[in-house]
């Protein structure tokens, strides 16, 4: 089943709110799927820094210890906030693949959630409310962010089976539904050099939109390729730098419901998730075509 | 009249309410409030009684519905009025998949849009839609009427039995084995009392009719492309 949300802001002034009415519409969503839950929230960009976010596979890692050593090898102010089995790591813009190198060649523990400007992504097995408690997600401020209530279908419960996935620099993906010829597009992919670390579906669809984008689609036309190349039911929904976007496959048979305000645009699996948005009944409300791409950006 | 706060009381609480109306009437009237989207409201119904929910629901609003009167203000989410047998439900705004599935009788208004599936597999039940409707609409669907004063989309009435299929607007593409049939009185008549009961003022000479060719009831080697 899986629930999925996704919230944009037109409202600045809703901005310090935005961690706080995300929970609230993924927990309404806990009964779709029990098994994780996911954010990825877009914060301020600063000018000439990157960040990274990562997770420790073995539990609770020593963020101190790893900030020290970062520092040593690239000889650059670099810092690490820790959020639970997560943390964010700042660095200089020039820096950021050289950390993605380092990170994957003496910190094989530590994973790369996701990397940009003002993406963070957060996720871990357990309810909704739990994981996003544990993050702190409630005080989050933002401009948009999409989440995930897992029902685990095709691969394993655990942080890697999790959603969002990132597919590129601030992009990233989570998805309603299941894929049915990720093993072939998996050995595809792999062998035109995009990197899958998961055994999940979804992982595999993000690498697609990530490999389309690549060789030179925008986000719109890699959503649109997907349609003819992915194999399954999805309903996905895509955050960016700038913005979000909803595809569902031409079938449609995974739910969807879009809502539109002067102050935002909203997603829910359901209507329940998007009840308690402000002045929801005055919002234009309506169910996304099958097999057509939608987007918003600021 | 009786209001009844979802959001305070629950679910299991109003359903039980009024599914013990079967027995002795002793409520005509219902108003639901604070619905928010939740799923299952008014579902296995056994009375003549006007159940009015104030929102928006979620999953299977209605379902199994005998005899009663249903209106929501509101739109609805997938599965509305699945299996009804008799009654007449009317839906303010629109209504997302599989509305009216499987139904065996009674009426389903919707008055904005339907999504994919209306209408799939119904077995007697009547569906008015004052908008559109949604790709795979009446697939299978073996009695009942479904009226569309607006467009369908693709493939209406793959693999249709014997249901009548009646649009007003354009459709996308119609499914195997189902074709444009000619309209006749008889059609007419019935189209004028579902438009009238469904409180729609489209003209019934306005609409086409589409039913089953009748190909592929039996296997045939030469309908072998169509199945």
């Amino acid at each position: 089943m899986c629930g999925i949300v996704g919230l944009f802001l037109k409202d600045k002034a809703l901005e310090p709110k935005l961690g706080e009415m995300l929970s609230g519409m993924l927990i309404t969503m806990t009964d779709r799927g029990p098994d994780s839950a996911g954010i990825a929230i877009y914060g301020q960009a600063q000018k000439g820094r990157k960040k990274l976010t990562v997770q420790s596979g073995g539990g609770l890692a020593d963020y101190a210890s790893l900030q020290s050593d970062l520092a040593t090898f690239l000889g650059s102010e670099i810092k690490v906030t820790a959020n639970d089995t997560h943390a964010v790591i700042d660095v200089a813009e020039d820096q950021a693949q050289e950390l993605r190198e380092l990170l994957s060649e003496k910190h094989v523990d530590i994973r790369v959630m996701s990397q940009g400007e003002s993406i963070e992504i957060y996720k871990e097995v357990g309810l909704p409310g739990e994981v996003l408690e544990r993050f702190h997600v409630p005080s989050m401020a933002g401009s948009h962010g999409i989440g995930h209530t897992r029902m685990a279908t095709e691969s394993a419960v655990t942080t890697d089976g999790a959603h969002p996935y990132s597919t590129g620099p601030d992009q990233c993906l989570v998805h309603n539904g299941s894929l049915s010829n990720h093993n072939a597009l998996r050995r595809k992919l792999t062998r035109n050099g995009i990197k899958i670390e998961s055994e999940n579906d979804t992982e595999v669809g993000a690498a697609y939109l990530t490999w389309k984008m690549l060789q030179g689609d925008s986000l719109r036309e890699a959503l649109e390729s997907s349609l003819k190349d992915l194999d399954g039911f999805f309903t996905f929904v895509v955050g960016t730098k700038d913005g979000f976007g909803v595809l569902r496959d031409p079938i449609a048979c995974k739910p969807a419901v879009l809502a539109e305000t002067d102050q935002f645009v909203a997603f829910g699996s359901e209507y329940r998730a998007l009840v308690n948005l402000p002045s929801i009944e005055d919002a234009r409300v309506w169910e996304p075509e099958p097999a057509t791409v939608y987007f918003w950006s600021h | 009249m009786l209001s009844y706060d979802l959001a305070a009381e629950g679910l299991r609480g109003l359903n039980e309410a009024l599914q013990a109306q079967s027995a002795d009437i002793n409520q005509a009237h219902w108003d639901v409030i604070n619905p928010k989207g939740s799923h299952a409201i008014a579902v296995g119904l056994d009375a003549p009684i006007d159940v009015t929910v104030h929102g928006s629901t979620g999953y299977y609003c209605g379902g199994m519905n005998k005899q009663a009167n249903i209106r929501v203000k509101g739109s609805v989410g997938p599965g509305v009025c699945e299996n009804m047998m008799s009654g007449k439900v009317v839906i303010e705004g629109d209504a997302s998949q599989y509305a009216g599935a499987t139904g065996h009788g009674g009426l389903l208004v919707i008055k904005g849009n339907a999504s994919s599936r209306c209408g799939i597999s119904m077995k007697g039940i009547n569906i008015v839609v004052h908008g559109n409707i949604g790709h795979m609409s009446a697939f299978m669907a073996q009695a009942g009427n479904l009226v569309v004063c607006g467009d369908a989309g693709d493939a209406l009435g793959d693999s249709l039995y014997e249901a009548h299929l009646f649009v007003r607007g354009s459709v996308k593409s119609l499914g195997a084995d189902c074709v444009e049939k000619e309209i006749r009185p008889e059609h007419i008549a019935v189209l004028s009392d579902l438009l009238a009961q469904a409180e729609s003022d489209a003209k019934p000479k306005e609409f086409k009719r589409y039913g089953s060719a009748r190909k592929l009831y039996n296997f045939d080697v030469d309908s072998n492309t169509s199945y």
